[in-house]
């Protein structure tokens, strides 16, 4: 029997894993992007899981709002990656770098 | 409650959306020349179209859409200062972006919209709402940063701001999920009720990662990395946004979470605030010293004078959360004035300077800037009798009567390493051998707001504190 233990479980590794993809990660800017749906996911995963166990629809109307508000951040990401590839001509991570102090 | 009347409650929301997206379609299909400028003056108006509104039901219509939204004192309170930087923020922009060619009509929608999510953020009353108030004003916060396409040091901030912001949104998502599992409902009011019970581990997990998102929003130690860069890439009008209206909204919405939601977790969330205030006045302090740029040293300014605020919160007393709304609004005119000042460091061509020595002699070839420049920095650093001491005083003053004095004595202590670096400009300004003369500073708007807001910050504006010190213990009585 799967329960809300199991759930929460899979929501908190794909949590950590989208949070260390963007801290770990060392190459490629569109991977933090990934990164960061994958935390959106997760979210996604915790908020079905208690709606559905706690009997209350509010969680999966959130989910919706989730989703919608990650697809327009999905969109304005790559929009900005594309103008800062257009003036730089390179998305490595390691390359983000023209401020610091 | 019919329909109609829940709409007048959110009017100001209502104006700022159908406002926004007409406005975009007249950028999109007008061929008039000046667009920018005419689009900028409608916006202006529109905001002072939302601040009217505040007048009628808006102001004090009460909880709305089966609570989701809440019009009290302390939303307006907020939202009127939130109306009036967005509008300042978009008045100092033509002249900067016209040097470039680059003043699209963009820009004062974008801010428009910013100032939607803003609105929504202060009145939310439920976890649903904070999400989505906070992400539509991030999601035009991130587009505002990387105005100019062409520079590389502007899409560069962008970025920055784009990652970090959505991290720090992923990580408050993350907590609300954990709040809404662990109480079973996403109202505040909710919230409350189910944790005056006690406090599972779920619940203490999810206000921990709710708090360092909102840390992150407010730009709080240690979630202040993003800062510096971002302010010194984004164009600056935009970095004179960001340091005041998104600033007050995420401190008023943390307050409305803190106090609506988490009031039974006091004693948790005290703790961490106190930590968080402590670092952020620390840092902003010590790490401001070593710079050579103007705004990214106004970015350090900004990291303190958030930790300065916090303390009101940390007290956890409605006479803290009146000291913080006070402080905010001096904070914010005090920095208005310091990028207004910022924006007039131009060289013989235009082109927008930015570093610190390059003040140099400003006292002998523009003595009025000058004397404006310092009141700002002696204001900033809290040196009575200007105006910043007030807010310093008010939220010190809280957290005594809270019997924090550890707090107090520390935070009073690192305010006196802050003032170095402000006086270093001083000193700059005033004592240092002349660099090459700025272009004169001939806008009559911008001259004018900086009149303005140096009037205010100028012993003159105590005059103006017994009505600050009404209106912010009305916004502050709202939610106790």
């Amino acid at each position: 029997m799967i329960g809300l233990g199991h759930y929460l479980v899979v929501g908190a590794i794909l949590f950590v894993m989208g949070v260390l993809g963007i801290f770990l990660n060392r190459k490629n800017i569109i991977i933090i992007l990934m990164a960061i749906e994958l935390i959106l996911l997760a979210v996604n995963i915790n908020l079905v899981a208690f709606s559905a166990f706690l009997g209350d629809i509010v969680g999966q109307v959130f989910a919706m709002f989730v989703l919608t508000v990650a697809a327009g951040e999905a969109a304005i990401g790559l929009a900005i990656l594309v103008i800062y590839f257009r003036g730089r001509g390179t998305i490595a991570v390691d390359d983000v770098n023209r401020m610091k102090g | 409650m019919t329909m109609l009347e829940s709409l007048l409650v959110v009017l100001p929301e209502v104006i700022l959306t159908l406002g926004a997206t007409d406005l975009l379609l007249v950028a999109a299909f007008s061929t008039k020349p000046n667009l920018g400028r005419r689009v900028s003056i409608y916006a202006v108006l529109m905001l002072i179209a939302c601040g009217l509104s505040l007048l009628g039901p808006a102001g004090d219509g009460g909880a709305v859409f089966g609570g989701l939204y809440n019009a009290d004192a302390f939303s307006t309170f907020s939202k009127i200062l939130i109306y009036a930087s967005a509008a300042i923020a978009i008045l100092m922009a033509p002249r900067f972006f016209d040097r470039r060619g680059e003043m699209r009509p963009e820009y004062p929608i974008l801010i428009l919209l910013s100032a939607l999510g803003m609105g929504f953020m202060v009145s939310s009353g439920d976890l649903m709402m904070l999400y989505i108030g906070l992400e539509m004003q991030s999601l035009a916060a991130y587009v505002l940063a990387s105005f100019m396409r062409q520079d590389t040091r502007s899409a560069e901030a962008g970025l920055k701001y784009f990652v970090l912001g959505a991290l720090a949104s992923g990580i408050l998502l993350y907590g609300v999920s954990l709040i809404y599992g662990f109480t079973g409902t996403t109202s505040y009011e909710g919230i409350g009720i189910a944790m005056a019970s006690g406090m599972s581990t779920g619940e203490l997990f999810g206000l921990v990662f709710v708090l360092a998102g909102l840390a992150f929003k407010i730009s709080a130690v240690p979630f202040h990395m993003w800062t510096p860069d971002v302010y010194e890439g984004a164009p600056t009008p935009v970095t004179a946004f960001f340091a005041t209206a998104p600033k007050i909204a995420a401190v008023a919405l943390a307050i409305r979470v803190m106090f609506d939601a988490l009031a039974p977790a006091t004693d948790a969330w005290q703790q961490i605030v106190i930590f968080v205030a402590l670092a952020s006045i620390a840092l902003g302090a010590v790490a401001a010293i070593g710079q050579s740029n103007i705004k990214r040293l106004l970015a350090y300014s900004s990291i303190n004078n958030i930790g300065f605020a916090l303390i009101g919160i940390a007290a956890g007393t409605q006479a803290g959360v009146a000291a913080t709304l006070s402080y905010m609004t001096i904070y914010v005119v005090m920095t208005l004035g310091s990028f207004l000042c910022v924006l007039q460091m131009r060289d013989a061509d235009g082109r927008p300077v930015e570093g610190i020595a390059s003040l140099a002699g400003l006292s002998k070839s523009q003595p009025a800037l000058a004397a404006a420049f310092a009141i700002f920095m002696f204001s900033l650093a809290g040196i009575p009798p200007l105006l910043g001491f007030w807010g310093k005083f008010l939220v010190f003053d809280a957290a005594v009567a809270a019997g924090l004095f550890p707090l107090a004595v520390i935070g009073i202590a690192l305010s006196v390493i802050g003032a170095y670096y402000y006086l270093r400009i001083i000193k700059t300004i005033y004592f240092d051998d002349a660099a090459t003369p700025y272009a004169p500073a001939n806008s009559v708007v911008e001259n004018g707001l900086i009149a303005l807001t140096a009037a205010t910050v100028s012993p003159l504006g105590y005059l103006l504190v017994p009505f600050l010190a009404l209106t912010a213990g009305n916004a502050a009585a709202a939610l106790f």
